[in-house]
């Protein structure tokens, strides 16, 4: 059978919850920084922060810290016996000799109780040398702030421009985006009873943290095992910016010999940790007679905040992002990361793929008007056709799905009537108005770092049948090890409830990659599937001798084992695993999986950096008080390919939940430095994300039928970061009801975050044209 | 007495001298109730909701709270119950069932806090449907909350076997007067009002804490420790609704729940404003006294207390004093209260005007804090505007009076064109300032605004 293949009778396909959901609804799930409680004479670390956007350090005093009670030792660039730096880039110092942003950790304290470690940190005396700061991104660019290479993707002539019967030019900014995991970061650090440094952490790359901790500690990465039980949220801000709270901690754990326990609050990790990149764009765009696209110029800016971590691929994804789901024959893109005096902006579910679709649906909804088009003809006239190829020269897989997605959606939810409907609502409310929009989406999975497209697991079946599983992907929420779990006992065709899934630990399964791209699914049930069906054709030898057939005609079907065509003579599943024991025959299997076909130029920009693409659609309807700006989300409509699901209350799960994480992102969520560089939004009280009212009032989401993938396992496909770009949807149905507060046929400017504030400035805009 | 007892999860515990800013929170974690989880540590995301048993009529109410703004102290002689105790994977509490059963937990984290409060609106009495609101001070990052509500909104009622529901019959054990003093810091419940006065009179600089909500951010986020606080919450004094022919006096210590339920619908602008106060988790704490305590700008119910023509009555060991709200606060977070004086109550002159709303301007429609807030009463007689009252928040250093607006106003019919006239007067009330949550000009722009939309809503 082949990757995507299912046998008869699959676990994969079902809807069931996730893996932990009975642990998680009675408290019993346990996170990083619930283990801390089972040790003895454990440890708290609590840093001291910066006050300065950009200074140099003159002195650090750590006397009077040592004399609070219960303070153990103040950890210092001197306790660093390898290399001082927690990234890989060796631009993120461990403990920094000049600091970067407010907030930076200079030193961490370490004490018997948190109470103390703060007391402590507040002791420490540093005197600063303050030096000029760079905060805004306008400034960066006025300045060439710049750091990382020039990303420059092109096809065609853009020149050809000039050409065109519409030309069109504009600017737009979109701020970026807290995390705000509910769990913040934690890592606890010990040495344990053979001498390694064992370290948990909350980290979307066990395996990096692992290397990260061991360059720190001046140690090979076998003498360092990290491992994730779970996550209380990721959406990639626990990629890279784990690394040195766990170093931190190992450090500690190192030179005391107790267990380090290191979490950060909500202020201290609003503070000291990196974001969603804002960006900046200044465009030119051509159209021909139609409204075709014929040429778009692209000058991209990300704040990549004060050392470049994710910033480039971030960048990258977000240039092969600007064509979304259309075609444009000239293009000529030119990226650049931006240098500010503020944390390390990183990966954020998405990773730059919703900033670059948004300068393109910005663009197409502000042009609209002016091209006498509705926005949801404009958007499909110009879908990508059967062998088209990107700018960056993949030719685009199963374009027909974006159509069909398309229409289907349109008559599901009723778009024209109920856009009429609004039209007469419209006409007969003065300070009350709405709105409704229909925006595509078209994102390509894989990691555009070729090498990231691998991934390990480790099966064990024991002598009563048991089996038990570990991959090298984290769960963050996602349900990634739920879907393992039904994809192992897929394989081995046994009940669910004969598997069980270990923590991700990097002394099970080496070398991983992190969780994120939205492959996990893709690679480490690739992997998982590859060891089960090792041990299966194993298996199947044994059984294939007690049933005088041959090995490729044994079945495996709900624990039981039998010849193909006679279920009436099964055996159980723990009997042939027993018999094949006793014949010396191994009863584990390390799987290994890579994406095939990929190649990426990252100079060029040119390449299959994509296994395939995801496509989807939604529809999103507002209503907008023209008193306040204030406005609700009425109803939304989503129609996703998710190939077939491997877990549809999961895959259905991640939809909605990344649709409200964009309508936040897009809508509410509103990042706010001051001048000085201090995040003034630092706080849940101040930094505000999405609660139950901005659940839409009606919320209908639909997976595409016959949607199968060839290639992926059991003919699935990705689902984690796409439906963040569903949530375009939200502003441009915000950006139709401003216009109806106008005379509805001018392009109408919308910042992004559209706060009630701003949506209330676009009215009176509106108002006035 | 330097010992705390109370029950958490049907078991007594007792806690020998904790240091008296412990938060309930931080305590549960370390003894071994982890699936307490601290997500902001200041009342905005619900991961540390726990029920709290608190009285209801005769019998009792489990209420969902906030358990890192509440110490540990104050609890002396209550019953908490946590996530952990309502059900166990094998045998799931309904409310955790259906969590379950929906796909409303994905990474977990929030869930504890969540079935908390999904368990306080599920064992509310007489309820018909679930109030969605009750989870307003909950927040999710992973679902999007549509499985959160799928399964709130599958939720039965409590089978009559419930041993929760059974336990709610029962009166709520007595919170406990409390004399607590570790390492040179005192935590005190006194029985009575004279009790709190005498104390007062002899630690001028305690902190009085009622809901805690606003203390325990001080405490959790800014580091700040009081020598003495003094818990004033069950001071019976303080915790009745006093209704009068000319007058409704309100309990300053009376949680907004408790207020919530008791005024009904007797102070329809109180009705209406209740709800849209933070979240059902803070207003099972938090008091109307507390709100005009921190006397912050931003607070709530100031505008609309300034629109009812309130006014504060403060009480010493001298007596009681009643001053109009107007004249109440003097400055930023500053008042007339003396350092001898607790807030006893909040006086409400009856009849209401017929006309009363409320605006509150803020990113998020539930449980966010205001960037401008307004509260408007009007006396229309023969459309001519008899008298107006409007407070406002969050455009000066205090809560204020649009006066100039009330004057230009008063005498004059209640007509598009004067409304019009009136608010670009009111337009230019107090001096608002940009921050994080609005800019001036829109703060400006909505005390236009409002009042139109005021005009809209009420017109003769």
């Amino acid at each position: 059978m082949s990757l995507s293949e299912r046998p008869a009778q699959p676990e994969v396909g079902k809807s069931i919850p996730h893996e932990s959901a009975a642990l998680h609804v009675t408290g019993q799930a346990l996170y990083t920084d619930d283990l801390g409680g089972r040790l003895q004479n454990l440890l708290h670390a609590y840093p001291v922060q910066s006050p300065h956007a950009h200074a140099k350090i003159l002195s650090l005093e750590v006397g009077a810290a040592l004399e609070v009670t219960g303070v153990v030792r103040v950890l210092t660039a001197a306790d660093v016996r390898g290399v001082n730096d927690a990234g890989v880039k060796h631009d993120e110092p461990l403990f920094p000799s000049v600091v970067q942003f407010v907030g930076h950790a200079v030193c961490w304290v370490l004490a018997d109780s948190l109470e103390a470690a703060r007391l402590g940190a507040d002791a420490v005396k540093v005197e600063y040398e303050v030096l000029d700061a760079i905060i805004t991104i306008q400034d960066a660019i006025r300045l060439e702030s710049f750091q990382g290479s020039v990303q420059v993707l092109s096809r065609g002539d853009v020149t050809q421009i000039q050409e065109a019967a519409h030309i069109f030019e504009g600017e737009f900014e979109m701020g970026g985006q807290e995390h705000f995991y509910l769990e913040t970061h934690a890592a606890l650090a010990q040495v344990d009873e053979a001498g390694q440094m064992m370290i948990q952490s909350s980290t979307q790359h066990p395996t990096e943290t692992q290397e990260i901790v061991a360059h720190v500690l001046g140690l090979q990465s076998h003498a360092v095992t990290v491992q994730c039980l779970r996550m209380g949220g990721g959406f990639g801000g626990k990629e890279m910016q784990p690394h040195g709270f766990a170093a931190i901690a190992a450090i500690g754990a190192s030179l005391t010999g107790r267990p380090v326990s290191l979490r950060l609050n909500r202020t201290q990790d609003m503070t000291m940790t990196g974001k969603r990149h804002p960006f900046f764009a200044k465009w030119r765009i051509g159209f021909d007679q139609t409204g075709l696209i014929h040429a778009l110029e692209v000058e991209l800016f990300s704040d990549g905040g004060y050392s470049l971590d994710l910033s480039e691929p971030v960048l990258a994804r977000a240039l092969c992002h600007l064509d979304n789901a259309y075609f444009m024959p000239n293009i000529h893109a030119v990226g650049r990361v931006c240098k500010t005096n503020k944390t390390s902006q990183t990966a954020f579910r998405g990773f730059g793929g919703p900033q670059g679709m948004l300068v393109i649906e910005d663009i197409l909804s502000r042009c609209a008007p002016l091209l006498g088009l509705k926005p949801e003809d404009l958007r499909s006239r110009n879908f990508y056709q059967p062998n088209q190829a990107t700018p960056y020269g993949q030719v685009v897989k199963d374009t027909e799905r974006m159509p069909k997605i398309w229409s289907a959606l349109l008559e599901t939810s009723q778009f024209k009537q109920r856009q009429l409907e609004i039209a007469a609502f419209n006409q007969h409310n003065q300070h009350l108005k709405r709105g409704i929009a229909i925006t595509p989406i078209k994102f390509g999975i894989s990691f555009n770092f070729t090498a990231y497209n691998q991934a390990g697991a480790l099966v064990m079946i024991y002598k009563d049948g048991s089996v038990l599983i570990t991959h090298g992907g984290t769960e963050m929420g996602q349900g990634l090890h739920t879907k393992m779990l039904q994809v192992a006992a897929t394989a081995l065709g046994v009940p669910l409830e004969m598997v069980r899934l270990a923590p991700t630990r990097t002394d099970k399964v080496p070398n991983t990659s992190a969780s994120a791209a939205s492959s996990s699914a893709d690679l480490n049930g690739g992997a998982v599937k590859d060891a089960c069906e090792q041990i299966k054709s194993r298996l199947a030898v044994i059984a294939s001798s007690r049933f005088f057939v041959n090995p490729a005609d044994v079945r495996f079907s709900s624990g039981q084992v039998f010849p193909v065509g006679y279920p009436a003579k099964s055996v159980p599943f723990a009997e042939i695993v027993s018999e094949a024991y006793y014949k010396r025959v191994s009863l584990f299997a390390s799987g290994f999986y890579r994406t095939e076909g990929l190649h990426w130029d990252r100079v060029a920009m040119f390449g299959n950096p994509f296994k395939y693409f995801s496509y989807g659609a939604s529809v999103s309807e507002v209503e907008i008080d023209g008193f306040s700006g204030a406005y609700k989300l009425s109803r939304v409509d989503i129609l996703q390919d998710v190939g077939d699901s491997l877990s549809p209350l999961i895959d259905i799960g991640q939809i909605e939940g990344g649709f409200v994480q964009g309508a936040g992102w897009l809508t509410l969520e509103d990042l706010r430095w001051d001048a000085k560089g201090r995040l003034s939004t630092q706080s849940a009280s101040t930094y505000k994300l999405p609660s139950l009212s901005e659940m839409p009032e009606v919320f209908k989401v639909a997976l595409l039928e016959q949607a199968h993938e060839s290639g992926v396992v059991y003919g699935s496909k990705a689902i984690g970061e796409p439906p963040v770009m569903l949530a375009i949807s939200v502003r441009e149905a915000l950006r139709d009801g401003i216009a109806a507060f106008g005379n509805n046929s001018s392009s109408v400017l919308l910042p992004s975050p559209a706060t009630p504030e701003a949506v209330f400035w676009a009215i009176q805009r509106a108002k006035q044209s | 007495m330097s010992e705390i007892q109370l029950v958490v999860n049907g078991k007594p515990k007792i806690v020998i001298s904790p240091e008296p800013h412990t938060t309930l929170l931080h305590w549960l974690r370390d003894t071994g109730l982890t699936g307490c989880k601290e997500g902001c540590a200041e009342g905005e995301c619900g991961a540390c909701a726990v029920l709290l048993r608190k009285p209801h009529g005769a019998g009792s109410r489990l209420l969902s709270i906030n358990a890192c703004l509440v110490q540990l102290a104050g609890l002396h002689g209550q019953e908490v119950i946590t996530a952990e105790g309502l059900g166990t994977p094998e045998h799931l509490h309904p409310v955790q069932a259906a969590m379950v059963a929906t796909g409303g937990s994905q990474c977990g984290y929030c869930t504890p806090g969540f079935i908390s409060s999904m368990a306080d609106e599920y064992y509310r009495p007489n309820r018909q449907a679930f109030d969605l609101e009750a989870l307003s001070g909950n927040l999710c990052r992973c679902t999007g909350y549509r499985p959160i509500q799928e399964a709130a909104f599958g939720l039965g009622l409590p089978d009559s076997s419930d041993a929760f529901f059974a336990l709610q019959n029962q009166a709520a054990p007595e919170a406990q007067p409390v004399l607590l003093e570790q390492a040179g810091r005192a935590y005190y419940r006194p029985t009575d009002l004279h009790h709190a006065l005498k104390l007062l009179e002899q630690h001028p600089k305690a902190k009085l804490v009622a809901g805690g909500t606003d203390w325990g951010v001080e405490v959790n986020l800014r580091g700040s420790r009081a020598e003495t606080q003094i818990a004033i919450d069950h001071l019976p004094e303080l915790r009745q609704v006093i209704w009068q022919n000319d007058v409704a006096e309100l309990g300053a210590a009376l949680s907004l729940s408790e207020l919530e339920h008791l005024i009904g619908n007797k102070i329809p602008l109180l009705h209406e404003w209740i709800p849209l106060f933070a979240s059902r988790l803070i207003r099972n704490s938090a008091t109307l006294g507390g709100n005009i305590g921190t006397a912050s700008p931003i607070g709530d119910s100031p505008p609309i207390l300034l629109a009812l023509e309130a006014e504060v009555v403060l009480v010493s060991l001298a007596g009681e004093r009643i001053v109009p709200l107007e004249h109440y606060f003097t400055g930023y977070r500053q008042t007339q209260k003396q350092p001898n004086e607790i807030i006893k109550a909040i006086r409400i002159p009856l009849p209401l005007a017929e006309h009363a709303k409320f605006y509150k301007i803020a990113k998020r429609r539930m449980d966010d804090i205001s960037s401008v807030s307004v509260g408007v009463a009007l006396r229309l007689e023969s459309g001519v505007v008899n008298s107006i009252r409007i407070g406002l928040g969050g455009v000066a250093a205090t809560p204020l009076r649009a006066l100039e607006t009330e004057a230009f106003l008063t005498g004059q019919p209640w007509n598009l064109g004067t409304v019009q006239a009136a608010a670009k007067i009111m337009a230019n009330s107090g001096t608002p300032l940009d921050d994080h949550r609005a800019s001036a000009a829109y703060r400006k722009a909505m005390l236009e605004q409002m009042l139109l939309k005021f005009f809209a809503e009420v017109r003769p």
